[in-house]
């Protein structure tokens, strides 16, 4: 059995592999990083971070970053829990159709819509705002939660609403104080999948914003497109946004340890 | 059994109102622009279909198309029989499954430019660890703004280091459903490894795998950020794929016309491939 | 076909076990004869699946040895030993027709074709499966499918026990029967070992001819239904099978009686001297009579079975049973409830030990 355990190992190592270049990067000088190869910081230097976390053009990227992501997760899961619910336990009409228009929404080209949504959020006045993303990424976001939380839903049973009633409640709080609790790991699941796709993108993310919500991906293009001079500062910038990450992944280990030994995806 | 319900209509509501927003009036757009022509100054005249007849028949598109076919096509090819390959060696119980879990997925989490950022000074000649093992220690002549070749193995490379583990996981997740008794009863029948994987294992895994491959296709076929920060579309447009052409079309020469014909040719060719997959896949299976 | 002989087997799940309880298996000595069909029937937990899956191989045992017809095949893998097991649930290859599924075992180990073709006619008629034999495997209903993997068991022809693990689990109440006559009837076409593994005594009691009862690790009694029912060894199995169970009445011995409440019960016979410890009577409901004389009770509860009627009354502090054809009590009713007294038994610390 362990013989064949070095096959995930090496791939671990491949994977780890750019992400330690990335952070020992971070940590070494411009001059340091331009004048040769070296395999782990010769000088070590915390200025790369300093100047993150002071310069406002900077730490302000990661702050419309999260802010953005926030607010479209936020409204994802929200509109989604009452359409997954119709989906689950109504038939009604149109409704394959609107489910399935709903997850071609997740195969769109994020390229066709670039020159659309800057054209159409200007025209409503969000150009350049939080909202302006957040709102964006709706396109498949709200799909992906949809489609997650509807799956969740239909493996609770119908009886569950019923007793409700019969207890008298009405629909509002049996949805809010009785449902959601029970599915709750499908919201945070779809939680999840709308913070991780929301965080990454960046084409529509950079397309919408100009200075006020100006994303950290944003940021960071300007100084790669400086002829590399100020490669540690980006290393120390990229290194920051694969945080958030890890701790996101960190929360849900055993999420997603447990979900995969209960056989579901 | 669900019930019937029209009123469900104000429950989807919501969701319909800012995903038709987002989709509908875009799309309305780009129809709009792909027929007719503007110099400016919200003149329009109606073009018909001679955008979409310029784009079929452009070169540039069609050698744009087939880098993109080309890249999806080899993603998948290594992507996923390696995703399996790596599902399949894992270890099913005990903690180091949720470490493998946990490392496996952080790749996924980190934004497209940085990926493509991490990747660029990865593989700088002299700077980058790969550049350097390859031109100075290995000899071998490795650059990646001058040689398309090196373009091409470097974006597929970091390609299936970012989302091979969405086929591991995927895989896995199919994999660990399986109890233990078909592999008792296969130690029993006297059946190969290799048996064991193609009679047991891949049935299975058909349906996560299904996903997988869907996921995949339609991801790579419409990537843009990753390759765009790591080569730009280069050296000179070696690296274009479609979706780069696309936003060089429409964002860079704001040529309306015929960014709009091209994005709706597309999301065609997307969403038509997709239903292909899609089909052939679940066949036997009616779900 | 082979003679299974376990000796001496002792299995725990943890890799070091201190204590007894540590043990799923306790101490098993057991000898399964040639062409037997026999029934391993306990409870949940009782170590049954356990020791079955020792037997196939499945399972390497802490401690002891495993023999057919006196080789030691404890370690050797199930595919060496030669063994057909039935699952829970049905394990069939999904994608593979039904002739393939039959075919499978026999072509991992080189069979030629046309020996194949053979048994698999020899098998399908069996099972009646015959016309199925080119459908795809995953099309086929829950008992089909059962029968299927039962075949993938019985097309080699050296297979030396098959082995079922609670076969009947996934099939439709009204179907059950079904297969479980056909359980029989293979067993008597095909004269292989058999063991049955079930926590149900109907299927234990139809199916076997020895049924051995396990609880807790260790093996209570072995013998054929009748016996099992008529002299329970131990009150786990008068408990236990028999519906409802044996009757089980604390009681205190003097001078080599038993008395119960106060009222002196005549025994079936002689009492083993040298006694300490717990002390019961065990009698069935089925024995247990209402009459003009007897220990007084009073009804509880009347439950109308349809052939017959169980009674509950107490007795004290002590719940009986009996099963009453007519002039049935009402709730409440004192009556007197006679023993039939060859029935009667005496169980010490649960073992018997009264004499005939």
């Amino acid at each position: 059995m362990q013989k064949r355990h070095i096959v995930p190992l090496l791939y671990i190592l491949f994977l780890m592999l750019p992400i330690y270049w990335l952070v020992a990067m971070s940590f070494k000088t411009t001059g340091e990083i331009l004048s040769g190869f070296s395999l782990f910081p010769q000088t070590w230097t915390l200025d790369n971070y300093r100047v993150i976390f002071t310069d406002p053009t900077w730490y302000w990227g990661y702050i419309n970053s999260i802010t953005y992501v926030s607010i479209n997760t936020v409204i994802s899961v929200i509109v989604a829990l009452p359409a997954a619910y119709a989906f689950s336990r109504f038939s009604f009409l149109g409704d394959k159709h609107l489910f399935f228009w709903l997850l071609t929404n997740r195969m769109a080209p994020a390229a066709v819509f670039a020159l659309p949504f800057f054209q159409l959020y200007s025209a409503v006045g969000l150009f350049d705002t939080h909202l302006a993303v957040a709102l964006a990424h709706c396109l498949f976001n709200i799909p992906l939660a949809v489609w997650i939380l509807e799956g969740f839903m239909q493996s609770i049973p119908k009886e569950l609403d019923e007793t409700a009633y019969v207890d008298g409640y009405s629909f509002p709080r049996f949805f809010v104080t009785v449902f959601i609790p029970t599915i709750k790991a499908g919201v945070g699941v779809a939680a999840f999948f709308c913070f991780m796709f929301s965080w990454v993108e960046l084409l529509l993310a950079k397309t919408l914003t100009a200075v006020a919500a100006k994303p950290i991906a944003a940021t960071m293009t300007k100084t790669a497109s400086s002829a590399g001079y100020e490669l540690g500062l980006l290393a120390a910038a990229g290194t920051l946004t694969i945080i958030p990450g890890a701790i996101v992944i960190y929360f849900v280990r055993n999420y997603i340890a447990k979900g995969f030994a209960m056989g579901r995806v | 059994m669900k019930t019937q319900n029209q009123k469900a209509w104000f429950f989807v509501l919501p969701v319909l109102l800012l995903v038709a927003f987002n989709a509908l009036i875009p799309m309305m757009t780009v129809v709009n622009y792909s027929v007719q022509e503007t110099f400016g100054n919200n003149l329009f005249f109606w073009q018909g279909l001679d955008w979409f007849e310029n784009i079929l028949r452009s070169e540039r598109f069609h050698a744009a198309l087939g880098r993109q076919f080309l890249f999806t096509g080899l993603i998948l090819i290594i992507e996923v029989p390696l995703g399996i390959a790596i599902a399949l060696s894992m270890p099913r119980k005990g903690i180091w499954v949720s470490v493998c879990l946990v490392t496996m997925a952080l790749p996924m989490l980190i934004p497209w430019n940085v990926v493509g950022a991490m990747w660029n000074i990865f593989t700088l000649p002299e700077i980058g660890l790969v550049g350097y093992l390859m031109n100075d220690v290995l000899g071998i002549n490795y650059n990646m703004t001058q040689d398309p070749l090196a373009a091409w193995i470097t974006i597929i490379v970091m390609d299936a280091w970012h989302w091979t583990s969405l086929v591991v996981l995927l895989a896995y997740a199919g994999l660990v459903s399986i109890p233990e008794a078909y592999y008792q009863a296969a130690k029993i029948d006297g059946a190969s490894n290799w048996a064991i994987f193609r009679f047991i294992q891949l049935p299975k895994m058909k349906t996560v795998l299904t996903i997988a491959i869907l996921l995949r296709f339609m991801d790579s076929f419409n990537i843009y950020t990753e390759p765009f920060v790591l080569t730009g579309g280069g050296p000179g447009n070696s690296t274009t794929l479609l979706s780069i052409d696309l936003v060089k079309i429409a964002l860079g020469q704001f040529d309306l016309g015929p960014a709009a014909a091209m994005s709706l040719i597309y999301f065609a060719i997307t969403l038509l491939v997709s239903w292909l997959f899609y089909t052939l896949m679940t066949k036997d299976n009616p779900n | 076909m082979a003679k299974i002989t376990l000796s001496n087997l002792r299995h725990s799940y943890s890799s070091d076990p201190a204590s007894r309880d540590d043990y799923a298996l306790k101490h098993i000595d057991l000898d399964w004869n040639d062409g037997g069909a026999y029934a391993l029937l306990g409870p949940s937990g009782c170590g049954k699946s356990t020791l079955l899956n020792i037997i196939s191989g499945l399972l390497t045992p802490s401690e002891g040895r495993i023999l057919f017809d006196g080789e030691d095949v404890t370690d050797l893998s199930p595919d060496q030993r030669n063994i057909a097991q039935v699952f829970q649930f049905p394990v069939i290859y999904d994608t593979m027709s039904v002739y393939d599924n039959l075919a499978f075992p026999l072509r991992n180990r080189g069979v030629d074709a046309v020996k194949i073709d053979q048994r698999i006619q020899e098998i399908a008629s069996l099972l009646e499966v015959q016309d199925m034999l080119g459908r795809r495997a995953s099309g086929l209903s829950p008992d089909n499918k059962q029968k299927l993997s039962m075949g993938r068991g019985l097309v080699r022809d050296n297979v030396n026990v098959v082995m079922f693990d609670e076969p009947l689990t996934v099939i439709d109440p009204h179907l059950k029967w079904k297969l479980r006559s056909k359980l029989k009837e293979l067993h008597q076409r095909v004269k292989l070992t058999m063991i049955y593994v079930t926590h149900d005594q109907t299927e234990a009691l139809t199916f076997a001819d020895q049924v051995v009862v396990m609880d807790e690790g260790e093996i209570v009694q072995i013998g054929t239904p009748v016996e099992l029912f008529s002299r329970p060894a131990h009150t786990f199995v008068g408990h236990f099978i028999g519906s409802p169970g044996m009757n089980v009445l604390p009681c205190d011995m003097r001078d080599k009686g038993a008395f119960f409440e106060g009222k002196a019960v005549p025994l079936e016979g002689k009492v083993r001297s040298g006694l300490s410890g717990r002390t019961e009577i065990g009698i069935r409901p089925e024995f247990v009579s209402i009459g003009k004389k007897g220990l007084e009770a009073t009804v509880v509860k009347v439950s109308d079975v349809g052939r017959h009627s169980v009674v509950q009354a107490m007795v004290g502090d002590t719940r009986l049973s009996a099963i009453i054809d007519d002039d049935i009590p009402n709730q409440g009713d004192v009556v007197k409830l006679a023993f039939q007294q060859d029935q009667t038994r005496l169980y010490c610390d649960g073992w018997l030990a009264s004499e005939i």
